[in-house]
């Protein structure tokens, strides 16, 4: 019994310990931006690196969602007589959950897990060791950019997913189904509110970008220096995030959705 | 020797890492201007103390006095200050993958000093001429062999002229060649540069004949200290052993574990 208290109380205390060790991380580097003259190109860079190269993932997935969203939608509503309104669906499905969702999935899986991966080679390879003797603080060459450059292209990347998705459920609706083109959009002209969907939207986007970004730099930075504690600590950046990304879209959902 | 004579005083320290002690009771002076070298077998904390002289590791208890301060009790933005002064070679060169042998070298200049882009050119390419990688700017670090990256990390630490060099391991894994190279070099800069230089190996010949002063860690603590002809006629089991390479002594050959036979009869 006092064994499994101690047992316990130690894991309690080191998950403290732990989330202490984060938040530093991440109000140093959050503390330390905008730095004129220095920041900005590493920004722009890990903004290539992070934004940049996960966009082919995200638009060919934006528009595989889309053209199966418009084609499901379709196929229920056609037995209502109600098919014009399949472009309402595909909007609000897109904007409102399943672009910041599945794009913040996506994202924890291509950007996040590099994130992890190249912090722990640098750490493995007593880079970050280096900077530091060199008289650099890691935490705002290396760490800083990488957390502003997720902060920033995550809800970009959600929106080039919901536009692109829109487009995939267009084609399919329109010029494979015959849905009217312009009731589908005037359809979705009209439901869909700017506040209401569109900047929910965009909130819950920023919230992920920065929880996934936030655990991908911290795991990178606790990892252990070897190959199997660098594949591991990947593996956890990818399960935390999207485990977080699921429970705080319902979180989220239901305070920005829950009296509806 | 006077005490203003050292640049690094470690006194008292104690550090375990989790159940291990790595340090009982560590004292140490290492003296301006010379070449210190921190040997001992492995594990024995070689690197640690290197880690605990740069900042980068705190003690349990004890003191680190660099340059008259004590890098413990500096703040963050402080110790950072103080490193500025140091220079680090690492053992396993760790010059940044994503930037050339010349943006290597340079990268310290262009951080932590106002010189003008022609200055830091300048200065990177007598580095590397001192190391005798001028040719080498463009390369990136996956193409240089192990030792030509050690010599491009030892351009870099030196890019500041440092007061102190620590060099963590600098002839581990090099051939005789690359390892004849490195041992000059460490030499020569010292003389040229007059900075001080600690040197963490357990290549006996080769430290042994550049060093000033030799510092011989074991079980925790300063088993011998002195010259290298004072080291090599110490009277101690432990440093006979372990400058001549016998396999058992003091410092046994088998792992601790109950008799053989008593394992074998279960």
């Amino acid at each position: 019994m006092l064994d499994t208290l101690a047992i316990t109380g130690r894991l309690c205390i080191e998950k403290l310990a732990g989330f202490g060790r984060a938040t530093f991380v991440l109000l140093h580097a959050l503390l330390v931006w905008p730095q004129p003259g220095n920041s900005i190109p590493l920004i722009v860079k890990q903004l290539y690196s992070v934004g940049v190269k996960s966009l082919l993932i995200i638009v060919v997935s934006g528009l595989f969602i889309g053209m199966v969203l418009g084609l499901q939608g379709y196929t229920i509503l056609v037995d209502f007589a109600s098919e014009d309104a399949v472009g309402q669906m595909v909007a609000l499905s897109l904007v409102r959950e399943l672009a910041p969702v599945v794009t913040a999935l996506l994202f924890a899986g291509r950007a996040g897990s590099a994130l992890t991966a190249e912090i722990g080679l640098m750490k493995a390879t007593e880079q970050l060791a280096s900077l530091e003797m060199i008289g650099v603080d890691p935490l705002r060459r290396i760490v800083a950019p990488r957390l502003w450059a997720g902060f920033i292209s995550m809800p970009l990347l959600s929106m080039i997913f919901a536009i692109v998705g829109i487009y995939g459920g267009a084609v399919v609706s329109i010029d494979w189904l015959g849905v009217y083109s312009g009731s589908f959009w005037s359809v979705m002209q009209s439901s869909v509110d700017f506040y209401d969907d569109v900047l929910n939207g965009v909130i819950k986007s920023l919230v992920f970008g920065f929880v996934i970004t936030w655990i991908a730099v911290y795991q990178g930075l606790e990892s252990v220096p070897t190959s199997e504690g660098i594949s591991q600590a990947t593996t956890r950046t990818v399960v935390y995030s999207s485990l977080m990304v699921l429970a705080l879209d319902f979180v989220l959902t239901a305070l920005m959705f829950g009296n509806i | 020797m006077s005490v203003s004579d050292n640049v690094i005083q470690i006194s008292h320290l104690k550090f375990n890492r989790g159940e291990r002690c790595i340090f009982k009771n560590i004292n140490l002076s290492i003296p301006k201007g010379k070449i210190t070298a921190i040997m001992g077998p492995s594990g024995t904390g070689k690197t640690t103390l290197l880690k605990m002289i740069g900042g980068q590791l705190t003690p349990d208890s004890g003191k680190v006095i660099v340059q008259g301060t004590d890098v413990h009790s500096l703040a963050r933005a402080e110790l950072f200050s103080l490193r500025k002064n140091m220079g680090m070679l690492f053992q396993s060169g760790a010059l940044f993958s994503d930037m050339s042998v010349f943006e290597n070298v340079a990268f310290p200049l262009q951080v932590n000093t106002d010189l003008s882009v022609e200055l830091i050119r300048d200065v990177v390419l007598l580095k590397l001429q001192a190391v005798g990688l001028r040719g080498a700017t463009s390369l990136m670090p996956s193409e240089l062999s192990g030792g030509m990256a050690r010599r491009v990390a030892l351009a870099r630490a030196i890019a500041l002229d440092p007061q102190i060099v620590m060099y963590d391991e600098p002839f581990a894994g090099q051939d005789p060649i690359g390892m004849g190279v490195l041992v000059t070099l460490i030499k020569k800069l010292n003389q040229s540069l007059g900075h001080t230089s600690v040197i963490v190996s357990h290549d006996i010949q080769e430290t042994l004949s550049i060093a000033d002063y030799i510092c011989i860690l074991a079980d925790g603590e300063v088993i011998a200290q002195g010259s290298a002809s004072e080291i090599r006629e110490s009277s101690s089991q432990k440093v006979q052993q372990f400058i001549h390479g016998y396999p058992d002594g003091p410092v046994p050959f088998h792992y601790p574990s109950v008799a053989l036979m008593d394992e074998l009869t279960g």
